[in-house]
């Protein structure tokens, strides 16, 4: 009797997932994202109806938050009047989500300044950290939860299970303090706050240090800029970290105990190749799912992080827009992270495609 | 199986050599250590919000803007006492209506342009013709402040101007004229807000600039973000928003130029962070110490540098309230606060009891006001006699916060509650976060008892309980025709022996009136490496950094 063909006999069922893009064809893939993109539409303008109301529904207002202890009646009254805050809230709504469509998201009262230039000018700094903090959590959790499946029951998985642990309840903002406390005030390692050294006079032409660095042929202002990055990277990365280490972790095990992994191995192709064809393409597919999800997780712990490493990104500028109730800038730049989470899950599901070839063929 | 076990070992070493080679590595790049004796750089709790003196009113901003410009007149280093800068003299007119500066010769702004009367007047007239949004106390606010008004009011509850005209002389005598008389005049002209700017830089780089819808309008210029000129002994050499902003020495400086070349402000918001920046080496020095780390800094042998007191915590006790409307009740809370302990339990060593709203070093501080002494058994007697029993009052303290007289509102409310529910009180507690709940609790006149206080801007009564009490705010909850005119004839009047009769005078009114229990004037600190020489603190937060010299290691 002539034995099954291994591997390619066995379909193996894909993790779930709500949606994922057919991606036989150009015009179908274009189509799932035209629609996503159209279930955008709702998600924002009810979001921002909310946003609205939720921040004029905090007690205060911006002009009692903006004049402090110096604060009068009558000033509080002249600046309501002055930026038309005294006027019907639906008037004030229709207002903001006309100059919202025209991608106007109005006026920064702390600054004065367009929360549009606001936020370019604030985003670059989030957007590195995020990066540092993600390929941090990569990086380290996807060999590390695949050294506790193959380690299994074993002195490393169990550390790393308690590690991950550890990971997810351990406090952003203790964590930094904790990690700046060591390798900044006490080791003197790495720089404490900011994102490049206060003496180093160098311009940012892109707001992106690291490349600017690279791009005015000046490495060492690169290096300087990573040096800031990786205290708040690590504080940022490690709930992330936790959980993709877990994630793999499961997902690994759950692989290697698939048929078609014990077929692979049957049949004699080196460890190497087992794990890189078969177990860890599979594998990483909820991990991709997961990394995804993170992003959103990464821009609220941005919020902590940044504050606690005077990191002048989107999350410290939020905390004191929130406490001077800048009502444009909280709007605003709630408005924009919510486009990028749905974006970013967006792009993941379209990424289907490309690590899963099952997915290609449907 | 074993294969694999070693492979996974062996990931996790390179992991974790990877991890320590990578700080290993850092450790070997550092190219930030202090030391540079050509570069100060200096923790600020914010960002600068724009280096424009007629748009600001925080202290971080003002900070930055006080280098970069001169005013007519200044503070002496240290003290409140109005000095010449701009102007090398000046005069008032016996009705105190008109005063006339005499500008410093050979004065340049860092543009080139001369210093002259016409350019002191043009900054005069630009203030006084805010339009729009311009007239916003929040961008305005010194000018609305001190001068009430401006030319065409946009707002009906804008009072007229205290602000007439300024006519240029002969080249460098400048006439300014009042509308009334106003002695604090003069010293609210130290505020950095009254400087004086370059007219051609002002109109080049758009100062007064706004577009944008009505309702949303913004600055467009770039005079107060890359451009401010004016006749500092330092001038802006970059600003990148969230980073950092760098001074650089006006070589061209009338006066002594500034020792350092270089001051960086770096903005860490929180004061833990600022205290480890320093610890670290991150900075040179930082403002707003937090008394809890005075024992860390001591320690490390770094300096404290403290200002002089100059501001006031109370305990308010708002009279739209039934039960303190009665002055009896109001001095049973006065005698009953045991106001030497809360300072002594409560704030850094040094720190004074306070017994009238503004603190001594103030002129027209009267030595002779009534005074509260604590006696519990006083205050029971003094209840009884008001025929209050069992009294229940509401006491408001803010959260999330933490203000030069106020470092733990929390604790200043326990024992404050203590004392006054030995007397017989029943307290309830309220809390809410410092801004906007609590501030517009306050000041919507909501709240019946509250902690509160007040740091001045400049050295002037007016500025303490002018403030408080010239005009009938809800906090407060009555009005005193007396008081207040008492308060207005004495900011009117130009002779400065009858001023300090007259604000000593409203001192002891005031404490007769007991519209609240002052308790405590705090001093600020700053901390530096020992290497940082030559600064002074003032208690007006008008420090200069030119005077400022950094020891290399």
């Amino acid at each position: 009797m002539r034995p099954a063909r291994p591997a390619r006999a066995v379909r193996p069922t894909c993790p779930a997932r709500s949606e994922r893009p057919p991606s036989h064809g150009g015009g179908t893939v274009l189509r799932f994202v035209a629609r996503r993109l159209a279930q955008l539409v709702p998600i924002l303008l009810g979001l921002s109806l909310l946003l609205f109301f939720w921040v004029r529904s905090l007690p205060g207002g911006p002009a009692a938050a903006l004049l402090g202890e110096r604060a009068t009646p009558e000033k509080v009254a002249q600046i309501n009047r002055l930026y038309g805050m005294d006027r019907p809230l639906w008037e004030q709504y229709l207002d903001f989500l006309g100059r919202a469509l025209r991608l106007d998201l109005g006026v920064s009262r702390m600054t004065e300044r367009p929360v549009t230039e606001e936020l370019l000018s604030r985003f670059p700094a989030t957007v590195e950290l995020a990066i540092v903090a993600i390929v941090f959590a990569v990086g380290i959790g996807v060999p590390l939860g695949y050294l506790a499946a193959r380690r299994h029951l074993t002195w490393v998985d169990n550390l790393a299970v308690a590690g991950s642990l550890v990971g997810v309840a351990i406090p952003v903002f203790f964590l930094g303090f904790l990690l700046k406390y060591l390798f900044a005030v006490r080791l003197g390692w790495l720089p404490p706050d900011g994102r490049q050294s206060p003496r180093l006079f160098v311009d940012h032409p892109t707001g992106f240090y690291v490349l600017d660095g690279l791009l005015r042929g000046d490495p060492a202002s690169s290096w300087d800029a990573l040096r800031h990055l990786v205290l708040p990277g690590i504080a940022l990365g490690t709930i992330p970290l936790a959980i993709i280490t877990r994630i793999t972790r499961a997902s690994v095990l759950d692989v290697l105990h698939k048929d078609y992994v014990r077929t692979a191995e049957a049949k004699g192709l080196t460890r190497t190749l087992v794990s890189r064809r078969h177990v860890l393409r599979n594998a990483l597919l909820p991990v991709l799912t997961v990394t995804g999800l993170q992003v959103g997780l990464l821009l609220s712990g941005a919020v902590l992080t940044e504050t606690v490493f005077a990191f002048p990104g989107v999350g410290s500028f939020l905390v004191d827009a929130i406490a001077a109730r800048d009502y444009a800038v909280i709007q605003g730049f709630i408005l924009v992270i919510a486009v990028i989470v749905v974006t970013v899950n967006l792009l993941v599901d379209a990424g289907y495609g490309l690590i899963d070839p099952r997915v290609r063929l449907r | 199986m074993r294969t694999t076990g070693s492979r996974g070992l062996r990931l996790l070493a390179f992991v974790g050599t990877a991890a320590l080679l990578g700080t290993g590595l850092s450790a070997c790049g550092d190219s930030s250590g202090s030391g540079d004796g050509d570069t100060l750089v200096f923790g600020a709790s914010a960002e600068p919000k724009v280096l424009d003196g007629a748009f600001v009113s925080d202290g971080e901003s003002m900070r930055v803007v006080r280098q970069i410009f001169e005013g007519l007149v200044t503070t002496a280093p240290g003290k409140t006492d109005v000095q010449p800068r701009l102007a090398e003299s000046w005069t008032s007119s016996a009705d105190g209506r008109t005063w006339t500066f005499t500008l410093r010769d050979g004065v340049r702004f860092s543009d080139g342009t001369p210093l002259d009367a016409k350019a002191v007047c043009a900054n005069f007239d630009r203030w006084y013709h805010f339009t729009g949004v311009r007239q916003s106390p929040s961008v305005s606010y010194y000018w609305s402040t001190v001068f009430g008004g401006f030319a065409k009011n946009e707002d009906a509850s804008l009072p007229k101007s205290l602000y007439s005209s300024c006519a240029p002389g002969s080249g460098r005598v400048a006439v300014i004229e009042l509308t009334r008389p106003s002695a604090a005049f003069l010293s609210a002209l130290t505020l950095p807000s009254f400087s004086i700017a370059s007219p051609a830089a002002l109109e080049k780089y758009k100062a007064d600039e706004v577009s944008g819808q009505e309702q949303s309008p913004r600055f467009t210029g770039t005079f107060g973000t890359e451009h401010p000129i004016g006749t500092g002994p330092y001038v802006l050499r970059s600003w990148e928003r969230g980073n950092q902003l760098v001074l650089e020495r006006n070589e061209s400086y009338w006066g002594q130029r500034a020792r350092i070349k270089n001051v960086v402000v770096k903005a860490i918001p929180d004061g833990g962070a600022r205290l480890q920046s320093l610890l670290s080496g991150g900075i040179d020095g930082y403002d707003l110490v937090d008394p809890a780390d005075v024992k860390t800094l001591e320690d490390k042998g770094l300096q404290l540098l403290d200002r002089p007191a100059f501001n006031i915590g109370y305990v308010g006790l708002n009279q739209s309230t039934p039960l303190l409307k009665n002055l009896k009740v109001r001095q049973a809370i006065a005698h009953a606060i045991d106001r030497e302990r809360l300072v002594k339990n409560n704030y850094p060593e040094g720190t004074l009891v306070a017994q009238e709203f503004m603190p001594p070093g103030v002129f027209g501080y009267a030595d002779d006001v009534v005074k509260y002494e604590y006696d519990p058994a006083e205050a029971r007697r003094l209840l009884a006699q008001a025929g209050v029993t069992s009294p229940k009052i509401e006491f408001w303290y803010p959260t999330d916060v933490s203000r030069p007289y106020l470092p733990d509102p929390a604790a200043v409310y326990q024992l404050v509650k203590g004392d006054l529910e030995k007397v017989g009180f029943s307290v309830q507690a309220r809390s809410a976060p410092w801004t906007p709940e609590y501030l517009d609790s306050v000041q919507s006149g909501k709240a019946q008892m509250y902690l509160l206080g007040w740091a001045a801007d400049f050295g002037d009564p007016d500025n303490f309980i002018g403030t408080f009490f010239q005009k009938s705010m809800p906090e407060w909850g009555f009005r005193n025709p007396e008081l207040a005119g008492m308060l207005d004839r004495a900011e009117a009047t130009t002779e400065q022996d009858e001023r300090i009769a007259a604000y000593e005078a409203a001192n002891r009114k005031i404490m007769e009136l007991l519209p609240g229990v002052p308790f405590v004037h705090t001093r600020q600190s700053l901390a530096f490496r020992s290497e940082v020489r030559g600064f002074v603190p003032s208690p007006v937060q008008n420090e200069d950094f030119a005077t400022v010299t950094l020891t290399t290691k």
